[in-house]
């Protein structure tokens, strides 16, 4: 009886245990089994044991115990049991394992092996998984074999100095010489493999990219042969002669060509043979068209062949073919920043492709249309977008939400087809958009001040429709507060006139109140803006007072805070509600992120500014442009750095520090709106780092923000170029006596050597009484 | 190529070969995020998909996906072709192959592997010369195995 029968006999019942329990009963004695036939002597039926432990690890059960057995197998003098042993090894062991060293010594003497299969096995198995140290040890014998054997083995040999090179690079010049002669061969395997060392070898090093540019006539030459040639049984697939070494040489052409016009004026004609003579009708031409476009755009081509290579992708685009499709997409957006008029032709193309069923196709068609909305065709390209906003996969639609915001705010025609451009992909999607588009689009809607009576009945129509979507209900609900006078008059030029009574205001926004679906910050809003209409209306105040009166007692602090301040505004401070109320001026964007000191409002200034909320922290709220780095140091999202205003008496939120205060949440998300929010950040002239300490490779330097003010942030960076590690590294820092020094929890304490990494370690200062500022720092390391 | 998968609709698998040295762990993982995301896709969708920092390239035969990791340099018609001529070297090795055949002699689907690709690279562009290899190595075990056998009924 045959061994390989018992092998399949074992796979026969595991398939028909029926149950998980039942396979892994199986499984379990099989094992058992095996593990007592590996411990005994050699039986003639090692390898077929082998092989069922393989099948056994392919399920998933652990195989671990198999690994000498291999290293054994892998030893013995016959054939068969070498190959399931290499092919366990390649399976079971890899770099990580130990077991994996004791097989060199086998490789090794594989390698000169008399049989040309036993040395393909021990080529292929150290090219699969050979670890770093196998690599070095076994380089020179593969440049043997490189250079003297018969073609099997030089192209195995040749994909395993790949791998070598891979593995160790600076092994990479012993294979040069060999790799250069190997260019000659006829026989393709070997030739192909030569292509794949040398592309290898170029990209790793920039001396040896330019000694084979020299190689480009004859890369040329065999290209042509193969574009050429007639109809060969052994490489021609649907027509094309070698697909895969073509496209080889094309890209091995393309790493030479790149930045060298010498080399691109040598490869021009070719590629434009090969683009107009390969036939595209199947896959394999298909990607030899692919790869030669790929080349040319890469590459110093004249101008003529790249447009036939745009065009070739305009083909493709119409192509039946989804794939051809999805990978014109994929090139044409690699190009359309150099190429923007090419691609632009295809726009039409392009928009169709939203509508594809494939989701990959219009993730791609997304990306490239967005990239081709330019000022000219904003308004179908916006159309095409929303209506593709509507149907998109749930997935694509944040992003195709931010692309729309962001074309628009680039090219909008007028302030108004902004704005509602804005609302449509609140409704059609809000419940993707990011965080900072709220604050965005209330300071647009402010700055359009001739639209406020158009907006505020565009999203109070919004908002009595439906109140799921947040960052909608939010916005309509901030509006409502400030324009609810304009609402009430019911008479808007553009829009047509709808009767709304105070009531009907003040019933939507309590609906807002009182809805679960509504966040804490929305209900935030809504709050606020009841609170806002106590001025702007007549009759119901009294109803105002009673809702505010309501949350006094309600379960979230928040809304439980600002109730209570508005309870005091009526009761206390009823002489002061107006002016607090009052409106809000026109934010232009840099005031949005602008440090205090630049208050928010008109009426707000009035107040007293007081200590802001959070002592605890930072003493001084910094630059919004700074606030990045304190986020990132102190990663606390109560960072009091409240762009924009200071808070009024028991912090009653008014304007943008009243959209920025609230729950921490709510900081957080107004804190990353403060920081899209600039543009061009106005930072106090943030000082150049001084080098403080510099021996031996390791640097220190000394940053710090606002050298004049009372408080200060030191930011101390210490990098390491020498080439020995750095551990252990503290830094101490001492200060003059009426300086109040806090040092930060350091980003780290070792630098490994020759590395671009950084410990950085904040200290902070309080001088409040303005003493000259002095500070001596401590470093200590140890180096290896 | 980072790795190669065959895996049956079911989602067990049928062969893996991985190019790049992995954690078994995370083998499991990427085993089970592929099979996952791979038999989500609908029958009209292309074959491309984007997963990680890799361009993963699949296609089904018959009863069986084959899946295939490359990096975003590579060029992904190609890599249709590589998965193409693979099952044509199945399908001439076995004469009609089906999952089954996969599945009781995957050590051959290996060896079949192991002449076609090497490193994650194409070692051999010849459908005929990687059959006549197959061919004769397995002449090879044959003949072994009869040394083997013959010794050991003298003995």
């Amino acid at each position: 009886m045959s061994p390989s029968v018992r092998l399949q006999e074992m796979i026969r019942v595991i398939r028909s245990a029926r149950t998980q329990g039942e396979e892994r009963g199986v499984i379990q004695r099989e094992c058992a089994a095996i593990r007592a036939q590996f411990r005994q002597a050699d039986n003639g039926g090692r390898s077929h044991n082998l092989a069922k432990l393989l099948y056994v690890h392919m399920l998933g059960y652990p195989a671990h115990f198999g690994q000498m057995e291999c290293v054994r197998l892998i030893a013995s003098p016959r054939y068969n049991e070498k190959r399931v042993g290499y092919l366990g090894a390649m399976m079971l062991l890899d770099e990580n394992q130990d077991a994996s060293l004791l097989i060199t010594n086998s490789i090794k003497n594989d390698l000169a092996h008399s049989s040309q299969y036993v040395q393909s096995l021990a080529l292929c198995t150290l090219a699969c998984m050979g670890s770093a140290e196998m690599c070095r040890d076994l380089a020179p014998e593969i440049d043997r074999l490189l250079r003297a054997s018969s073609s099997y083995i030089k192209k195995k040999a040749t994909l395993c100095a790949v791998h070598i090179v891979r593995k160790v690079p600076e092994l990479g010049e012993l294979f040069t010489p060999a790799a250069r002669a190997l260019l000659a061969e006829k026989n393709h395997g070997v030739l192909h493999g030569a292509v794949i060392l040398i592309t290898e070898l170029c990209e790793r090093n920039a001396q040896t990219l330019v000694q084979f540019r020299e190689a480009v006539p004859e890369l040329v030459h065999i290209m042509r042969g193969l574009v050429t040639s007639g109809y060969s049984p052994e490489h021609t697939v649907a027509g094309i002669s070698d697909p895969f070494l073509q496209v080889r040489i094309l890209r091995l052409l393309r790493i030479l060509g790149r930045n060298n016009d010498t080399a691109s004026d040598a490869m021009n004609d070719l590629l434009a043979q090969v683009a107009t003579n390969t036939d595209s009708s199947k896959t394999a031409g298909s990607a030899v068209l692919y790869e030669t476009v790929l080349t040319v755009m890469d590459i110093k081509s004249e101008s003529g062949l790249r447009v036939l290579a745009v065009n070739i992708l305009g083909r493709f685009l119409l192509n039946n073919d989804r794939n051809i499709r999805y990978i014109s997409m994929t090139s044409l957006q690699k190009i359309v920043s150099t190429d923007h008029n090419a691609v632009q032709r295809h726009r039409g193309t392009i928009v169709d492709c939203l509508k594809d069923q494939d989701a990959s196709v219009k993730r791609r068609a997304l990306e490239l249309s967005l990239a081709l909305v330019s000022a000219i065709n904003i308004r179908s390209m916006m159309k095409e977008l929303l209506l593709f906003l509507s149907t998109c996969p749930p997935e694509l639609k944040s992003h195709a939400a931010s692309g729309i915001f962001n074309a628009a705010e680039r090219y909008s025609p007028s302030q108004r087809w902004h704005i509602d451009t804005i609302l449509h992909v609140l409704i059609t999607a809000g419940a993707d958009v990011r965080d900072e588009t709220v604050p965005n689009l209330i300071q647009l809607i402010t700055n359009a001040s001739q639209l406020h009576c158009y907006t505020v009945h565009k999203l109070y129509r919004a908002l009595v429709a439906d109140i799921s979507q947040q960052p909608l209900v939010q916005v309509a609900c901030w509006c409502i507060g400030e324009y609810g006078d304009s609402l009430l008059q019911g008479d808007c030029e553009e829009t047509e006139p709808i009767q709304v009574t105070e009531d009907d205001i003040l019933d939507a926004l309590e609906t807002v109140l009182q809805s679960h679906m509504s966040s804490p910050a929305t209900r935030g809003f809504a709050l606020t803006a009841t609170m806002k209409l106590s001025t702007r209306i007549t009759e119901n105040v009294d109803r105002i007072r009673s809702i505010v009166s309501i949350y006094g007692s309600c379960m979230d602090v928040e809304l439980q805070q600002r109730a209570v301040e508005y309870n005091a505004l009526f009761k206390k401070y009823d002489h002061m509600r107006a002016a607090v109320l009052e409106k809000m001026p026109v934010m232009d964007r840099s005031s949005m992120g602008q440090t205090n000191g630049e208050s928010g409002g008109g009426g707000v200034q009035e107040l007293e500014p007081t200590k802001p909320k959070q002592p605890e922290m930072m003493v001084a709220p910094q630059p919004a442009s700074q606030v990045c780095d304190l986020l990132d140091l102190l990663s606390d999202p109560e960072e009091p750095s409240l762009p924009g205003g200071p808070l009024g008496p028991g912090g009653a939120p008014l304007g943008p520090a009243g959209l920025m205060s609230g729950s921490a949440g709510g900081d957080l998300l107004y804190l990353l709106g403060g920081l899209e929010l600039t543009p061009t950040p106005t930072p106090a002239t943030a000082p150049a780092a001084v080098t403080v300490y510099d021996k031996s490779g390791v640097v220190l330097k000394l940053s710090c923000e606002r050298p004049l003010d009372a408080s200060q942030t030191i930011t101390l960076t210490a990098t390491n170029t020498s080439d020995h590690d750095v551990s252990s590294l503290t830094l101490q820092a001492a200060v003059p006596k009426n300086v109040q020094l806090q040092m930060k929890a350091p980003s780290g304490d070792s630098l490994p050597a020759r590395s671009s990494a950084v410990v950085t370690q904040t200290v902070l200062l309080n001088n409040p009484n303005k003493v000259s500022l002095k500070m001596r720092v401590r470093l200590s390391y140890t180096t290896s | 190529m980072h790795f190669l998968l065959l895996f049956s609709r079911q989602g067990r698998l049928r062969l893996q070969k991985w190019f790049t040295p992995t954690p078994e762990r995370e083998k499991k993982k990427i085993i089970r995020d592929m099979t996952a995301m791979v038999l989500a896709r609908k029958p009209k969708t292309c074959n491309f998909l984007h997963w990680m920092d890799l361009k993963v390239v699949y296609k089904r035969y018959a009863s069986l996906f084959f899946c295939l990791a490359i990096d975003d340099q590579e060029n992904e018609l190609l890599a249709l072709e590589i998965l193409h001529r693979y099952v044509e070297l199945l399908d001439k090795y076995f004469g009609n192959v089906c999952e089954l055949d996969i599945i009781f002699n995957f050590e051959k689907a290996y060896f079949i592997l192991d002449e076609f690709l090497i490193g994650g690279e194409v070692q051999e562009t010849s459908k005929q010369t990687v059959a006549r290899c197959i061919e004769a190595s397995d002449m090879l075990q044959e003949v072994n195995v009869f040394n083997v056998l013959s010794t050991l009924a003298c003995c």
